[in-house]
C-alpha cells in the first residue's frame, strides 16, 4: 500500500475512448476499488469526474504552478498535429489552447507519463491512412522515437514515457502498470524497447491460442466462422504479436483469436496501416509473408510442409467448419455411423 | 447578455463545448461545439472495403459494436449477401449487450452524478442523492461496475472481446457457439436481470415493462417509495418530481428511428418518424448540410452517398466540426426516447403526449429499454440453433455501393459505402449525436441540443449552470461519434 495518495489526471485526445470503456470492464476489483487500494487519487478523469469547465482549467493552471503534484499523467489518444502543426484539429473546450499544448505543459510537470493505448502510444487508428490530422504519439511517431514530446524527453522521474499499447488495452494491462507506478516499483527495466510494460508485452498471443493443434498441422481457415488457424489464409498475426491476450483473457473468456477471427497486432506501432487486407494473409509463392517471431524461414516451410502432409482428417474437416464435426479419436466414417 | 463557454463538458464521451448567451437568468441562445476532428471519412477512401471493419468500431470505444453492425450491414448490402439466421440472433445479442451496458454507464456514472452536486445541498433528497451516485466514490458505482462487467462476459463468448470486436461480418458472426457457451449466455442474462430487478427497479421486470401511462407510474412510484430500498429508478423519479425535469430540455419533438434489433425482416423496434403521428422512414430523405461545419467542398446540402468529408479550419460562419444532418429539411431527436415513441411504448407516448421530449422523459426511456431489451435477449439466446451456421460468405463486386442503418444506444446510425475498382471510393458517417447535436443548418435552424438550450433557467451566481448540464447529458452525447 503506497503511503501518500497518488494524483492522476487522464486526458483524452485523438482517439476513440475505448481504452477507458476497457478499463471499466476491470474484474476482481473494479477500477475504482483498485485506485482505492493503491491510493491513486483520480484527479480528474473526462468520463468519470464530477467536475467540468472551469474546474479543469483551473485545476490544470494549479498542477503548472506547482500548487497540486501531478504523479501519474495518462494520455488516451493520439497528440493531434494538424491541420499545419497548429493542432487545431483537437482544441480544448472551454479555452483558445490547443490539447498538443496542454499534453506538452503537463507532461513536463508529470512525475510518470503513460501513453494508453496505441494512439498515445505511436499514433495509431487516428494516423491511418494519408494520416489526415497528422496524429503521434506522446514520444513515438509509428515505430520510430519522437512523437510530441522527443526522443530524448524523461519524465519527472527520469523515465520515458510508458506505452500501454493495444486498441483497446485490456483492463488490467492498465490497472497493473498504474499499481505499480504508485508504489513505485515501475522501472525502466519493465518496459521493452517500444517502451511497452514487459509484464503483457514479453509474451506472444500466440500463447495458448486455442487453435493451436489447428496451427501444429497447418489446418487452416479459409473463411470467418471456420476453427481452423488463421495464420495461413485470415490474417492472423498471433506467432507475432507481442501480448498475453490467450492467456489472461478478455470480457470473462474471450480473445481476439477465441471469438472467431484474426490478430492484427493492435500492441504494435503502425499495425493500421498494412499493406495488405487487415483479413488476408499476404503471401509469396503459397507461403505466408510474416513468419512466426524467432523462426528461421527455412525451418518453418519445412516444418509446415511436413506438417501439411500429416494432417490429420480431422483437423482437416474441423478447420473448415464452424463446429466440431469429428471429435478427437473419431474418424469420418464413425461420424457418419454416428448421423444414420 | 453574457456569453458563457462551458467546457471541457465531461461525462459525456468525447469532447464537447457549450456556448451560451445568458440574460434574465436564462439561456437565450446557444452553439453546440465539436471541437475535435479525426477524419475517419478519409482514412478509410482507397482501402479495402473489409477493412472498414477494423476501422469503424474504432470510431468510437462505447458505440464499437453499433459501428460494427453499421458497416457489416452496409457491406452485406453492396453485395446483396443475405444474413445465417444464427449470425442474425448473435449480432443482436452482442449489439443489446453493449446498448443496454451504455444505457447503464450513462445512468450511473455520466447522468446520475449531477444530483450530487453541492448546489443541491439543501435539498430533502441530497445525502441520498449523494451516498448512491456522488462520482466515484457513490456506492452505485461499486454495485454497477462489477454487473456490468459480468453482463460484459456475453462478449467474451460471442465476440472475443469489447470494445473493437471483428466478430460481425457482413454475413453473420465469427464465433459459433456449443452448447455450454449457450448455458453461460443464458446464467449471464439470467444473473443480470437479478441484478436490475434488485438495484435499478427493485421491481419484476415485467411489472417494469406493464407500467403503461403516467398514472400508473405514479402509483407504482408512490408504492417504491414506501419501501425501506427503493430502486435507483424510482430514487430518479423522485429527484425529477422535485426538479420538474419534465420541464427542461424540450427540442423539437420530431422523432426518427431507424428500426432496432432486425430478425427476418422485421425489428424488435419499428422504424419511423414519429412528428405529431407515425410515419414511414425513408433514409433517401437525409441530407447533411456544412453550411456552419469546418468542412468545405460541398455547396448545398447532400445525401451521404454524395456526401463529401474535407476540412476546413478556418472557415467563416463554422463554429463545429459536426456535419447538420436533416431528414426532408428537419431537425429530428434521436434516441431510446424516439425509439419508444416511434415502436408506441403506451408509457412514454403519454408522457410525451403531457410534456414532450424533455429530460425526465429521456431518461425514463432509456431505463425502459433496459428492462425491455433485457428480456427480448433472453428469449433470443434459447432461439440460436448451435449445429446451424453462423456466417454465410459472399464476394465483393469490384464496383458497388450499399448502406447499412443501426440503432445505437444513443440513436440512429448510418454507414454508406460506395466501392470502385474493389476500393473505397467514399464512406460517409452519420452518427447519432450528429443528428441530436447538430449545429444550425442554411436556413439557421438549430439543431435539437440547441433548441433544448433554449430557455434553460440559470441560478444567480452559477459557475456552470447545472440545468444545462442536465440537458446536454439528457441525450447522452457521444463526441467521439459525432465528428468522427
Amino acid at each position: 500500500m503506497s503511503k501518500h495518495p497518488k494524483n492522476l489526471v487522464w486526458l483524452q485526445s485523438g482517439g476513440c475512448g475505448g481504452c477507458s470503456m476497457s478499463l471499466l470492464c476491470a474484474e476482481g476489483p473494479d477500477v475504482f476499488s483498485m485506485f482505492e487500494g493503491a491510493g491513486i487519487n483520480l484527479l480528474w478523469h473526462p468520463s468519470l469526474s464530477e467536475h467540468c469547465d472551469e474546474d479543469f482549467h483551473s485545476m490544470c493552471d494549479d498542477i503548472l504552478s506547482g500548487q497540486i503534484k501531478l504523479d501519474i499523467l495518462c494520455l488516451e489518444g493520439s497528440v493531434i498535429r494538424g491541420p499545419n502543426g497548429t493542432g487545431g484539429f483537437h482544441r480544448l473546450s472551454g479555452s483558445d489552447k490547443t490539447m498538443m499544448q496542454l499534453i506538452q505543459e503537463l507532461a513536463f510537470k508529470a512525475k510518470h507519463v503513460v501513453a494508453v493505448g496505441s494512439c498515445a502510444a505511436y499514433g495509431g487508428i487516428t494516423s491511418a491512412g494519408d494520416n489526415p490530422t497528422d496524429s503521434c504519439g506522446l514520444q513515438f511517431e509509428g515505430p520510430l522515437k519522437g512523437g510530441i514530446l522527443g526522443e530524448n524527453y524523461h519524465s519527472q522521474a527520469q523515465l520515458p514515457v510508458i506505452n500501454i499499447a493495444g486498441c483497446p488495452t485490456h483492463p488490467n494491462w492498465i490497472t497493473e502498470t498504474l499499481v505499480q507506478l504508485a508504489f513505485d516499483e515501475f522501472g525502466e527495466n519493465h518496459m521493452d524497447e517500444l517502451g511497452r510494460p514487459r509484464s503483457y508485452a514479453d509474451h506472444l498471443v500466440h500463447h495458448a491460442c486455442p487453435r493451436n493443434e489447428f496451427y501444429e498441422f497447418k489446418a487452416s481457415a479459409v473463411n470467418p466462422s471456420d476453427l481452423g488457424c488463421m495464420m495461413e489464409h485470415m490474417g492472423c498475426l498471433g506467432t507475432q504479436a507481442h501480448a498475453d491476450c490467450n492467456t489472461r483473457l478478455w470480457n470473462g473468456e474471450g480473445s481476439c483469436l477465441r471469438g472467431g477471427y484474426a490478430c492484427i497486432n493492435c500492441t504494435a506501432p503502425d499495425f493500421e496501416r498494412p499493406t495488405h487486407p487487415f483479413m488476408e494473409t499476404p503471401k509469396i509463392a503459397g507461403i505466408p509473408m510474416g513468419l512466426p517471431t524467432d523462426m528461421p524461414k527455412a525451418w518453418f516451410v519445412a516444418l509446415a510442409s511436413l506438417s501439411k502432409a500429416a494432417t490429420p482428417p480431422r483437423l482437416r474437416t474441423n478447420a473448415r467448419s464452424d463446429h466440431i464435426c469429428i471429435p478427437p479419436g473419431k474418424s469420418a466414417e464413425d461420424k457418419k455411423g454416428e448421423k444414420s | 447578455m453574457s456569453r458563457k463557454i462551458v467546457g471541457p463538458f465531461n461525462r459525456v464521451e468525447g469532447d464537447l463545448e457549450v456556448q451560451l448567451d445568458i440574460q434574465d437568468n436564462q439561456v437565450q441562445n446557444a452553439w453546440v461545439v465539436s471541437p475535435l476532428y479525426r477524419g475517419f471519412e478519409q482514412i478509410l477512401h482507397g482501402k479495402d472495403p473489409y477493412d472498414a471493419l477494423v476501422y469503424t468500431p474504432r470510431i468510437c470505444g462505447i458505440c464499437s459494436v453499433s459501428q460494427s453492425v453499421a458497416t457489416a450491414r452496409a457491406l452485406a448490402n453492396a453485395q446483396g449477401l443475405n444474413i445465417a439466421p444464427n449470425g442474425s440472433i448473435a449480432t443482436n445479442l452482442i449489439l443489446a449487450n453493449e446498448n443496454v451496458a451504455d444505457h447503464l454507464t450513462h445512468f450511473y456514472l455520466f447522468f446520475m452524478p449531477d444530483f450530487a452536486r453541492d448546489i443541491y445541498t439543501d435539498k430533502n433528497w441530497f445525502n441520498m442523492a449523494s451516498d448512491r451516485f456522488k462520482a466515484v466514490t457513490g456506492s452505485a458505482a461499486k454495485e454497477i461496475l462489477p454487473a456490468r462487467a459480468e453482463f460484459l462476459h456475453l462478449m467474451g463468448l460471442l465476440a472475443g472481446k469489447w470494445p473493437h470486436s471483428l466478430a460481425i461480418q457482413p454475413g453473420g458472426t465469427t464465433r459459433s457457439i456449443a452448447i455450454q457457451e449457450k448455458i453461460r449466455i443464458q446464467s449471464i442474462l439470467f444473473n443480470f436481470q437479478r441484478f436490475l430487478e434488485q438495484s435499478l427497479f427493485a421491481d419484476k421486470l415485467e411489472n417494469i415493462n406493464a407500467i403503461s401511462n403516467k398514472e400508473a407510474l405514479d402509483n407504482w412510484l408512490e408504492k417504491q417509495l414506501t419501501l425501506n430500498n427503493p430502486g435507483d429508478f424510482a430514487r430518479f423519479l423522485r429527484i425529477a418530481h422535485d426538479l420538474k425535469l419534465e420541464k427542461l430540455g424540450r427540442a423539437g419533438d420530431i422523432f426518427m428511428s431507424y428500426g432496432a434489433y432486425e430478425k427476418n425482416g422485421q425489428h424488435l423496434f419499428q422504424a419511423g418518424v414519429w412528428d405529431k403521428q407515425l410515419s414511414p422512414f425513408d433514409s433517401t430523405a437525409i441530407r447533411e448540410d456544412i453550411s456552419h461545419s469546418w468542412m468545405d467542398h460541398q455547396i448545398q446540402a447532400v445525401h451521404p452517398y454524395k456526401g463529401v468529408t474535407i476540412p476546413l479550419a478556418d472557415k467563416a460562419d463554422a463554429y463545429t466540426w459536426c456535419k447538420a444532418p436533416r431528414l426532408d429539411g428537419r431537425v429530428v431527436e434521436v434516441g431510446a426516447m424516439a425509439r419508444q415513441m416511434v415502436n408506441g411504448h403506451p408509457l412514454i407516448r403519454d408522457l410525451e403526449q403531457q410534456s414532450g421530449g424533455n429530460v425526465r422523459n429521456r431518461v425514463i426511456a432509456r431505463l425502459l429499454e433496459i428492462a425491455q431489451v433485457t428480456m427480448a435477449m433472453q428469449a433470443w439466446i434459447d432461439e440460436i440453433q448451435i449445429k446451424e451456421p453462423y456466417c454465410e460468405h459472399g464476394k465483393m463486386p469490384d464496383e458497388t455501393q450499399g448502406f447499412g442503418l443501426v440503432e445505437a444506444a444513443r440513436g440512429s446510425l448510418g454507414h454508406w459505402i460506395k466501392v470502385k475498382k474493389g476500393r473505397i471510393l467514399n464512406y460517409q458517417i452519420v452518427a447519432p449525436t450528429t443528428w441530436n447535436f447538430s449545429p444550425r443548418d442554411v436556413n439557421g435552424v438549430r439543431g435539437a441540443l440547441e433548441q433544448a438550450l433554449l430557455n434553460a433557467p440559470v441560478i444567480e451566481g452559477e459557475k456552470n449552470p447545472v440545468a444545462v448540464q442536465h440537458i446536454v447529458r439528457s441525450f447522452d452525447p457521444c463526441m467521439v461519434c459525432t465528428v468522427h
